[in-house]
């Protein structure tokens, strides 16, 4: 049996792909600023004194990290509309990201606080810091360089998991893969060809923030 | 449209759940047996080995799951071989926990102390002697809390399978909401199997990672 | 002819030249201490001669088997030649019994039944027979050590490599070690010993072997090299390791305190 690999069936398309990439990253990025923002605010509201807060935040990362992320696309797309709240494909796609990204957040920045030496904290309430002053200058930027990695990583694996989107036609660049495959039926390259596409996305991204580490943490 | 009751749309998620059930067994022992093969080549004396398989971890944990799942299903046709939705997520979820298995596993040898690997060295141990009685031993026990914590990735993985068309919670989930136009009920219901499913997991794994920190 | 012979061995750690040319022999049934300050190369050269560390130039031959990690059958040598740690490295998943018996039963095949009794015979001899069952984690620094030295005999070496063996341990546990080497020199095991402890080398050991940067700078017969130094670094070494041991909390008996620094103390 000969299968005729025919790559170049694709390049037509290339501007759709490459419309689909953009979108992609977009999409990403979006979604990891306010999902870390999300994830400050859990953080927070994880070691809070009411223990009602933490209670709600721990139910809410609870439901995200032991569901999948498709199903959570698919309540908030279909879901919301039945409430009255009627949102695009790609306002939808961001939404269900970003409450994804923020659950999975809230850990590691807790934990990138709570890694923070007692007696760092101690020294700086010797010197007569007030609590405020003691989280700017002294837990922010080693809590921030502990959770980096973790943090970056989590980017990536979001930006991997958008691919679901285009299941609610959110126009990335799977959604740009399939539409191409349904017009030239060559399915395999076309998913080849995109696979290939997120895997310099990853490995792109990964020196990105690998130079951007570099650069924010060095020893100065 | 027919009718469906609670009582209708919870059914027949339930029976949907199985197959989720089932893939996922097939996915993380599949995996872990691939798993461990890759590991022992991931660690091996030899380059060729060491390099093809840090390629092959790198390609799972750096593309999408779903783009995983879409080459085995298109792709494996090509080969020749007779592809249903269950082959394909078979083959993808496989492959794919035994790439992130193997690396976890690779994370928990490479805990142990180089110590222990001296000690048993002097005692003229080779190196199959030293992983068997030393080295993995101690391994194995790091290695379960996040063993049992990637089997929750398999569970929510095996969602991505209803796009190309096998029926479990997920897939079965869509087709009740085209069905009785009431997706807040039939996705919170998916979204509750789901979570039946992995949540114990995540406990027992957290219970796991807890009593090996207290018995060091 | 000479158990252990180093010749002209060089090493380097990337560009740092480590040993820069050590020549030592070492004959069956001596105890030799090998001292210097950290950094002189004296792990490094004890774990040459067991082939845990490469070496680039010169030679190491142990009971007539040249020491090469590339062509030594290095299963054959670790027979030859036990190892105890600073840190003690037992198996932590073990019972102090099965740490001893693993490398005689699945190295040299021994049925289970004899490794028991072997490790028993061994574990008396250090006098932890009653330790037998207990794990790791249930003994203190000074018996885990014991229990590694016991693990390294139950192999039957010709020579024994102590890397600093009393170092990470409290100091009122390095008595009982010490004693069970002191009883291993008696009955005539080949020990070369890295370590700090000057009253042991003086002592118990028949040879001191002085390393300073890289190379064997001094050596001699024990006393000897103690009470008069040739070369100013030792000099200065042992000044200042005497002047650590007298002002050490450790009660030192009033004959030795006398000794130590040469000279006659008139007692109040």
């Amino acid at each position: 049996m000969r299968y005729q690999f025919q790559f170049d069936a694709i390049w037509p398309y290339a501007d759709l792909l490459a419309r689909g990439v953009w979108l992609t990253i977009q999409l990403t990025s979006i979604a990891a600023v306010l999902g870390i923002a999300l994830g400050v605010l859990c953080a927070m509201g994880r070691t809070s004194r009411f223990a009602w807060l933490r209670a709600a935040v721990g139910v809410y990362i609870e439901l995200i990290r032991n569901t999948p992320f498709i199903v959570q696309l698919f309540f908030v797309f279909f879901g919301l509309p039945s409430a009255g709240i009627k949102l695009t494909a790609n306002e939808a796609a961001v939404l269900a990201m970003v409450i994804n990204m923020g659950a999975y957040s809230t850990e590691i920045i807790r934990a990138g606080i709570e890694a923070i030496h007692r007696g760092q904290i101690e020294a700086g309430l010797s010197l007569a810091l007030t609590r405020l002053q003691i989280f700017r200058y002294v837990i922010i930027k080693p809590a921030l360089e502990k959770i980096y990695p973790a943090l970056t990583s989590q980017f990536i694996i979001v930006m991997l998991g958008s691919a679901v989107v285009s299941q609610i036609s959110a126009e990335e660049l799977t959604f740009a893969a399939q539409f191409i495959q349904s017009r030239n039926f060559r399915s395999f390259e076309v998913y080849f060809i995109t696979t290939f596409l997120y895997l310099l996305l990853a490995i792109g991204f990964r020196q990105v923030f690998k130079l951007v580490g570099w650069w924010a943490f060095a020893r100065r | 449209m027919t009718d469906f009751t609670l009582w209708d749309i919870l059914r027949n998620l339930l029976l949907a759940a199985r197959w989720t059930v089932a893939l996922s067994l097939i996915a993380f022992v599949g995996g872990g047996v691939v798993g461990l093969l890759v590991l022992f080549m991931r660690t091996s004396r030899f380059r060729a080995l060491r390099v093809a398989t840090t390629l092959y971890i790198e390609l799972f944990q750096g593309t999408p799951l779903l783009m995983q799942l879409f080459l085995a299903f298109f792709g494996l046709g090509l080969a020749g071989i007779e592809v249903s939705p269950w082959t394909a997520a078979s083959v993808a979820l496989t492959l794919f926990a035994s790439a992130y298995l193997a690396e976890i596993w690779r994370g928990c040898v490479e805990a142990i102390p180089r110590g222990q690997w001296e000690a048993s060295g002097s005692l003229a141990l080779n190196y199959i002697e030293q992983m068997r009685y030393v080295i993995l031993p101690q391994a194995v026990r790091i290695a379960i809390p996040p063993t049992v914590g990637f089997s929750i990735q398999v569970v929510k993985g095996t969602a991505l399978a209803s796009i190309i068309g096998f029926v479990e919670v997920t897939k079965a989930g869509t087709m009740l909401n085209n069905a009785t136009f009431q997706p807040f009920l039939v996705f919170s219901l998916s979204a509750l199997i789901y979570f039946s499913l992995c949540y114990p997991l995540s406990l027992y794994s957290r219970r796991l990672e807890r009593s090996l920190h207290v018995a060091r | 002819m000479s158990l252990v012979k180093i010749e002209k061995v060089e090493k380097y750690f990337g560009t740092n030249h480590v040993l820069k040319g050590v020549d030592l022999e070492i004959d069956a049934g001596e105890v030799v201490s090998i001292i210097g300050r950290s950094g002189s190369g004296k792990s490094t050269l004890l774990r040459c001669v067991n082939a845990l560390e490469t070496y680039e130039a010169g030679t190491i031959v142990v009971d007539g088997m040249e020491v090469n990690p590339q062509k030594t059958d290095l299963r054959k040598l670790r027979q030859k030649v036990g190892m105890v740690f600073q840190s003690f490295n037992l198996f932590p998943h073990l019972s102090a019994a099965r740490n001893i018996m693993l490398a005689p039963m699945i190295v040299k095949g021994t049925p289970e039944k004899d490794a028991a009794a072997l490790a028993m015979k061994v574990l008396e001899k250090v006098g932890l027979a009653e330790k037998a069952k207990s794990y790791p984690d249930q003994l203190s620094g000074g018996q885990q050590q014991r229990v590694a030295i016991a693990r390294s005999l139950a192999m039957s070496p010709a020579v024994l490599l102590c890397d600093e063996i009393t170092s990470a341990l409290d100091p009122e546990l390095v008595g009982e070690v010490l004693k069970v080497l002191e009883q291993l020199a008696a009955d005539g095991m080949t020990l070369i010993l890295v370590t700090h402890e000057m009253r042991f080398a003086r002592e118990v050991g028949d040879r001191i072997v002085f390393m300073h940067q890289g190379k064997v700078w001094e050596q001699g017969p024990a006393k000897e090299v103690f009470y008069a130094p040739k070369t100013p670094e030792l000099r200065q070494f042992l000044g200042a390791v005497t002047q650590e041991e007298t002002h050490h909390t450790r009660r030192v008996p009033e004959s030795e305190s006398r000794a130590l620094s040469g000279v006659e103390i008139s007692h109040e």
